[in-house]
């Protein structure tokens, strides 16, 4: 093993990786779109393909059925669909992209949430010939509410309305209307056929009128995980380093990851909850003193003075720490098959920390589809809701919408140790 | 890194290393007695190079623990036992020889792949030392059940995987909350490709047994797959054995794990095949896998890695 050298920089053409889920309506195409992706950027290996082949004449079709490579599962193969998100991988050489394939049916709304709390983009996929569903809507509330910055809306099947301009710029249209009125961000839009491949990442020729870019130019145009990421420092403490050996007697490292912002030594640092004060004496990566360590990077922090840390405080700069609260106000999905409901004992994992929590109200439940509110004694799984949640210690969120890392929580519950809430701060 | 490059995203290896550091970190910070497995695979040489970054200067929070099937190549076995020395950690082994011994494995025949079997002495081997965690370098790009599998995987007290209960997985929040008996799974490069895997090998000059490089070898043609030849493997009547250069992609049990015609002598032109080439890892070098399209779904469900 040769000792641990400086690295490379990396090369000019990584753009970083790209996480992006796909959703929309039942039969929009959805699982037919990731196979055109993994097929036309090279993905699918020969004898991934000759397989698929082999079942798609077996079940008589005239053309490989691309849906075949992404429902993985014995039941999801018996009742022909996906019960569960999987992740699936391609590169363009320039890019890797990570896809979370979430199940279209409404009872797996969770696994939407599941699969939209780590993605940087969404593709909401809209069959040209049926337009917006409830589906879409609840779809497109889904991303935007779980913070999604990009939305790509691929109105697919173009195909089978004659590549129609007009019906490309109405639906785009509905679409616009809709998200206004959702309050939801950037939004771009492509028409597109995943069957034939046309402006999948091929341009084809029967779109002429379309001069955007295809999806797969929109994709590997996207800020890549973690290139905006907030502007304060949030350091959640994983583990204490103290080797107690004769080289690094007095070492104490604290070991996390950069969640947002930027850290350097010299920086004047809050720990939370607690309050210490004190200075960034050094930031290691790999043992290796490093200028700075920025969001999405694993390393250690090493502090000018004594104070007490431990796994699951939060470090911040002294200026624009968090304040401790004891009570959070959170949009909640509820992801268990016991609804959440008063007297019920859950823990709150926030960041590294847990803490023991109790309801205190459920304000309203969410009509995603109508996206009106509505008085609830109780939230069953998938609802959303927005509710109140006392804690048995403190912690340091920020608000989700300025925070994804330090803004989110999940709920467990206690006699069971089931994950069952994904938690969004207000 | 200078200021300017800090509004730049981290390169994708980066980001990768970074997710496996701190996935490794919450393992540690959240189960009491994880072990390591590290069998002197590609993908288990990462994960040490993961978890030195993870850790170091400090110990490693966990013992390393290879099941060993007793079909090893001897330089594979020779290596893990340095690398375990090299970094001065415990190397913890049991093998399934020792579980067929004790009759807890019975074998349908002497020659059978003892690569299922394993599951067995893994599950004795948590029992026996109390693991409430196993990381392991499975990833999801190998095969379709994987794909669906959580990066921390719940395993009840038989060590079963049901993907139709696992927990939802959210942001980076992971949980590793279990009851005596049970134990958790978690798999650091869950996101990591083939490709990745070899890139970061090149980046970080990680040392590897020889027989993943290109090497002269006796082996037998069946269907697609080469089939070496070993004591173990031996020709069957009618077999021309012919001497090829070949590769290990992936290195296991050596009745099931088969090499691939290959000149790839470096790293670097491994990453260039692995980049090029057309057939899946586990499509060409395994030959266990093949026997239903959900013969890996089924193991796990048993219990297996």
């Amino acid at each position: 093993m040769l000792a641990a050298e400086r690295r490379p920089d990396p090369a000019p053409e990584d753009a970083g990786l790209l996480r992006f889920l796909t959703c929309g309506s039942v039969d929009d195409g959805k699982s037919t779109l990731i196979g055109r992706l993994l097929l036309d950027t090279r993905s699918i290996l020969a004898d991934a393909l000759s397989a698929i082949e082999r079942t798609s004449r077996r079940r008589g079709l005239e053309r490989i059925d691309l849906s075949l490579l992404t429902d993985g599962l014995q039941a999801e193969r018996e009742q022909g669909i996906t019960i569960d998100v999987a992740y699936r991988y391609f590169s363009t050489g320039r890019r890797k992209y990570i896809i979370a394939d979430a199940p279209g049916h409404e009872q797996y709304t969770r696994n939407m949430v599941t699969a939209a709390s780590t993605a940087d983009l969404a593709i909401i996929l809209v069959d040209a010939r049926k337009g917006l569903l409830t589906q879409t809507r609840r779809h497109a509330t889904v991303a935007h509410l779980v913070g999604i910055p990009e939305v790509v809306v691929a109105i697919n099947k173009m195909d089978l309305v004659g590549f129609s301009r007009e019906v490309f710029d109405r639906l785009c249209a509905e679409y616009r209307d809709f998200a206004g009125r959702l309050g939801a961000g950037r939004t771009r839009f492509v028409p597109m056929s995943a069957l034939d491949g046309d402006m999948v990442v091929e341009r084809g020729e029967r779109l002429p009128w379309y001069d955007g870019p295809t999806l797969l130019e929109l994709l590997e145009e996207a800020p890549a995980s973690g290139a905006a990421p907030a502007e304060r420092l949030r350091f959640p403490v994983q583990w204490v380093c103290r080797p107690h050996t004769a080289e690094h007697h007095d070492y104490r490292g604290y070991m996390g990851r950069v969640e947002s912002g930027r850290v350097r030594p010299g920086d004047e640092v809050v720990v939370l909850p607690s309050g210490s004060r004190t200075r960034v004496a050094r930031v290691e990566l790999h043992g290796q003193a490093i200028p700075e360590a920025v969001s999405g990077q694993s390393v250690t922090l090493l502090l000018a003075d004594d104070v007490d840390v431990g796994r699951g405080d939060l470090i911040a700069l002294a200026e624009d720490a968090p304040a401790p609260v004891r009570e959070l106000a959170a949009t909640v999905c509820w992801l268990g098959e016991a609804p959440l409901a008063p007297g019920r004992r859950y823990v709150i994992r926030h960041a590294t920390r847990e803490v023991p929590a109790v309801l205190g109200a459920i304000d309203h439940r969410l009509d995603v589809n109508t996206l009106d509110r509505h008085p609830a004694e109780r939230l069953s799984m998938n609802d959303i809701g927005r509710i109140t949640l006392r804690l048995a210690r403190p912690l340091c969120p920020d608000r989700y919408a300025d925070n994804r890392a330090t803004g989110a929580f999940v709920v467990v519950d206690e006699a069971t140790n089931d994950t069952v809430g994904a938690g969004m701060i207000d | 890194m200078s200021a300017s490059t800090a509004a730049r995203a981290l390169s994708h290896l980066d980001w990768l290393e970074a997710e496996a550091i701190h996935v490794l970190r919450e393992v540690a910070g959240q189960c009491q007695s994880p072990a390591l497995l590290f069998s002197g695979g590609k993908d288990s040489v990462c994960l040490l190079r993961l978890a030195e970054k993870a850790f170091r200067p400090g110990r490693f929070p966990f013992p390393l623990l290879h099941i060993d099937t007793g079909h090893n190549y001897p330089e594979v076995i020779a290596f893990r036992d340095r690398r375990a020395a090299e970094l001065g950690e415990r190397l913890l082994v049991r093998s399934v020889e020792a579980s067929i011994a004790a009759g807890r494995v019975v074998l349908a025949h002497e020659g059978e792949s003892r690569n299922k079997h394993q599951s067995v002495t893994l599950l004795d081997a948590v029992a026996e030392l109390e693991l409430d965690a196993c990381i392991g370098g499975a990833r999801r790009d190998e095969e379709k059940a994987r794909a669906k599998e959580r990066v921390f995987s719940f395993r009840d007290e038989f060590g079963q995987w049901d993907p139709k209960r696992q927990r939802p997985e959210l942001w980076s929040l992971y949980n590793a909350r279990i009851r005596r008996g049970e134990h958790i799974r978690a798999f650091p490069i869950s996101n990591w490709t083939e490709l990745d895997v070899w890139q970061y090998i090149a980046r970080e000059r990680l040392e590897l047994p020889s027989i993943y490089f290109a090497h002269q070898r006796e082996v037998v043609r069946r269907g697609a797959a080469l089939v070496p030849v070993t004591p173990l493997t031996p020709p069957r009547p009618g077999d021309r054995v012919e001497r090829r250069s070949v590769r290990f992609r992936t290195v296991g049990d050596i009745t099931c794990t088969a090499p691939v015609e290959s000149t790839a002598r470096t790293v670097e032109e491994i990453v260039a095949e692995t980049a090029a080439t057309t057939v899946t890892e586990r499509g060409a070098t395994r030959l266990d896998d093949q026997t239903s399209d959900a013969s890996m779904e089924q193991r796990k469900k048993e219990g297996y890695f």
